[in-house]
Order: C-alpha cells, then structure tokens, then sequence
C-alpha cells in the first residue's frame, strides 16, 4: 500500500515537472506545479508530516500558486517565442541531465543504503501540536524573525509595484 | 516487507532539483523560470521531511515551515519585481531584457 501510493505520486510528481519544463506557456506551468505541490503533500504524509502536508495544500498550492496565476493573468503572459538557438541543450544538456540524474541515484543508494523503510505511521511526531510546541520553544527567535522578514517582503513588494508619481 | 526505502524518498527529491534547476536554464519566461525555482524549494522540502522520519525528530518539519514562509515572502517581491520589468520594458522574455549587456 505503501509502495503503491508512493510509486503512483511520485510518478505524478515527476511528470508535472517535467510538464513543467517542458510547456511554453506560463499558465500551463503553473498548472503542473500545483500539480508537482498536491502529490507532494501527499508524499508528506505518508512521511508522518500532516500538519506540514495541510500547510502545503494551503500555503504552497493555495495561497503562492494563486498569486502566481493572478500575475500571470494580469500581465497577460504569452507563450515564450521560439529562438532556436537551443541546440546545445538538446543534443548535451539533456543527455548530460540524465547522466547527472542516473549518477545522483546510483551515489544517493550507495551512501543511504540503510534498512529504514519508510511505513505510514512510522512517524507520528509531526502533528500540529507537536510543530506549534517546537516552533513556539524551541524555534521562537526564528519565528520572530520571519515576521520580520514578511514585513520587509510586503514593504518591499509595496514599494516595487506601484505605480511611479513624479 | 512492506514500505519504501527512504532513498527512493531521496532520489525523488534529487530528480525534482534536476528539473527545477533544468527549467531555470531552458525556459525564457520570466514566471516559468521562477516557479523553477519554486520546484526547487519543494524539492529540498522533500528531502527535509524525509531525513525528519528517518531521524524521528520533528524538526525537519520546522525547516520546512520556514522555508516555506520564505518561499512566500519571495513569491511576493519576486513578482513585484516581474511586475516592475514587465511595466518598463513591455516583455516577459528573458533574452530581450538585455540592456546591461551592451
């Protein structure tokens, strides 16, 4: 069951990143990437991550996403043009990505070829309460912090969108 | 023997990174290459929450919070910013905002 919910969303995950790469159309991409976001919340818990999987259904694939759709919307983005000058990447970019992936499977097996196997309920330390203790304790400086730096974020988002007067 | 070994988890996460890092090079839309970039902090994400199992602590979910909280916090100047260019130069494409090349 395990294995059979992590190959089916893991596959889906993959090829929305890849869809994602691929699609010349900002809308589409997008679309792939809520994709890729859903499948990993998924992912998450059957890692025993639920608050960190509702928190990415909401934050990720709702609230970020949106805004990605809203600019592209508003700016009325178009399909990327064709320039053709992409004959490097295909005939060694894209061979040497998947020698790099290949390479990066075969050294990540070797150096974490342990027996741990990762079962639904194998973890069940990452509920809400046990986050919100952690980030309230022992995570409280960089909790502030970070409401500082959303501060600064919407400040600056502010300041660099708005209309020039005078 | 039932689960999935928790490398599987890794190399899932390393082929995301890959394709993150592959559409920030080929793309030439603005936006798409920026949701590259956003693939990429999902991509580490996995790879957090994965090594939190493994170590049964929960603080690879608390990484993962905050780089989710600065994934928003960037979302949010970075279009501000794809607002900015887009309101001068009148394109989305990358190669045409080119005007510190010459």
């Amino acid at each position: 069951m395990d294995l059979a919910l992590f190959l089916t969303f893991s596959i889906v995950a993959v090829g929305c990143a890849v869809n994602l790469v691929l699609q010349r159309h900002p809308i589409s991409a997008a679309i792939s990437l809520i994709g890729v976001m859903a499948s990993l919340a998924v992912l998450y818990l059957l890692l025993g991550a639920e608050f960190i999987a509702a928190v990415q259904v909401i934050i990720y694939a709702g609230a970020i996403m949106v805004l990605f759709v809203f600019v592209i919307m508003l700016l009325n983005a178009e399909a990327e043009k064709k320039t053709g000058r992409s004959l490097v990447a295909r005939y060694i970019g894209i061979p040497s990505l998947f020698m790099f992936l290949g390479l990066l499977g075969v050294l990540i097996h070797a150096l974490y070829a342990s027996e741990e196997r990762v079962t639904f309920g194998g973890f069940t330390g990452g509920t809400a309460q046990n986050v919100g203790r952690a980030l309230f304790t022992e995570y409280l400086l960089p909790f502030e912090v970070t409401s500082i730096l959303i501060l600064v974020a919407i400040v600056g988002a502010i300041v660099l969108a708005r209309k020039e007067t005078g | 023997m039932s689960g999935v070994p928790l490398s599987w988890y890794l190399i899932l996460s390393a082929v995301l990174f890959s394709l993150g890092v592959a559409g920030f090079l080929i793309r030439r839309s603005m936006i798409t290459v920026f949701m590259s970039i956003e693939l990429m902090l999902n991509a580490v994400n996995l790879s957090l929450v994965a090594f939190s199992y493994q170590l049964k602590q929960v603080d690879g979910h608390l990484f993962t919070f905050f780089v989710m909280v600065v994934a928003a916090a960037e979302a949010a100047v970075g279009l501000a910013i794809i607002l900015a260019v887009f309101r001068n130069r009148g394109t989305l494409q990358i190669d045409e905002v080119d005007s510190m090349k010459n």
